[in-house]
């Protein structure tokens, strides 16, 4: 055992010999939970939007050095493919949004007993789908 | 980890010591505030950004240089990127800490995302710029 972090799981018995200790159980033997699949949607969502911040600055980039290069990256978001994207990034915004709103919460102390936060993921969803939708309708109905 | 249940320690090193080796919480107070402190920023400049996308469907050069042209627009935007992309830089600190386990690997690993993370900031604060003042 060389791994320093290995060392300090390892623990002496009733009869004084290193034993390892007990691991917690790992996320794969656990049943899908509330609390567990918001907590890792919120860090994709992260990750994804990280990833997503490139888009933006190409976005940027573009209009910066020009007319054409504006021209393709408009075209290229207006596209089948670019709108996929788009729609991906909104969701992921507007989740990680919401969910931070009650992380925020978390945070201040509020909203830890269990049927709290079970109504509280109920309206993360909900507010994922309404602002999508909402983002949606005005960009393709209203403007 | 082997999994032979019949351990035993080589490490040179006292239960104190080996403590100190993992590191001080020095730093992780001002870390976990940043994180709070970004987040709440972010609320109104992401939905600023969202409407800003919606104003900005389809335009050609002269409208979003126009945009841009506007003082407050371009303030924030660009405070948009220095928050985003420092709430970015923790957010993907905390993920990589959590998943690249070899000290190695990790320091190069956290240094080559923070480095692209600088690179990609102020590409975008210079382009807003640029249609500011252009």
């Amino acid at each position: 055992m060389k791994d320093v972090r290995e060392a300090l799981m390892v623990g002496r018995n009733s009869e004084g010999k290193l034993v390892r200790r007990p691991l917690s159980p790992h996320l794969q033997v656990y049943k899908p939970q509330v609390s567990s699949a918001t907590s890792i949607f919120h860090r994709i969502t992260g990750v994804a939007l990280s990833a997503g911040t490139i888009l933006l600055v190409l976005w940027l980039v573009c209009a910066a050095s020009g007319d054409s290069a504006f021209s393709v990256i408009q075209a290229f978001l207006a596209s089948g493919i670019g709108l996929l994207v788009l729609f991906g990034f909104t969701v992921a915004l507007f989740y990680h949004f919401c969910n931070g709103i009650r992380h925020l919460a978390w945070d201040a102390g509020k909203g830890f007993e269990l049927p709290d936060m079970h109504r509280s993921a109920k309206l993360v969803a909900a507010g994922t789908i309404i602002l999508t939708v909402a983002f949606w309708v005005i960009a393709f109905v209203v403007g | 980890m082997s999994k032979e249940n019949n351990p035993s320690v080589h490490i040179m090193r006292s239960p104190l010591g080996r403590a100190r080796g993992l590191g001080a919480a020095k730093h992780g107070a001002a870390h976990w505030w940043a994180e709070r402190a970004t987040s709440v920023a972010l609320l109104p400049l992401s939905l600023y950004f969202v409407v800003s996308v919606l104003l900005l469907k389809g335009a050609d050069h002269a409208a979003m240089a126009a945009y841009m042209a506007e003082p407050w627009n371009a303030v924030l935007f660009l405070l948009l990127i220095a928050t985003m992309f420092y709430h970015v830089s923790m957010g993907l600190q905390v993920v990589i800490e959590d998943y690249v386990r070899d000290d190695a690997k990790r320091l190069v690993t956290l240094l080559v995302v923070k480095g692209g993370i600088w690179v990609l900031a102020l590409a975008a604060a210079v382009s807003v710029l640029k249609l500011a003042f252009s």
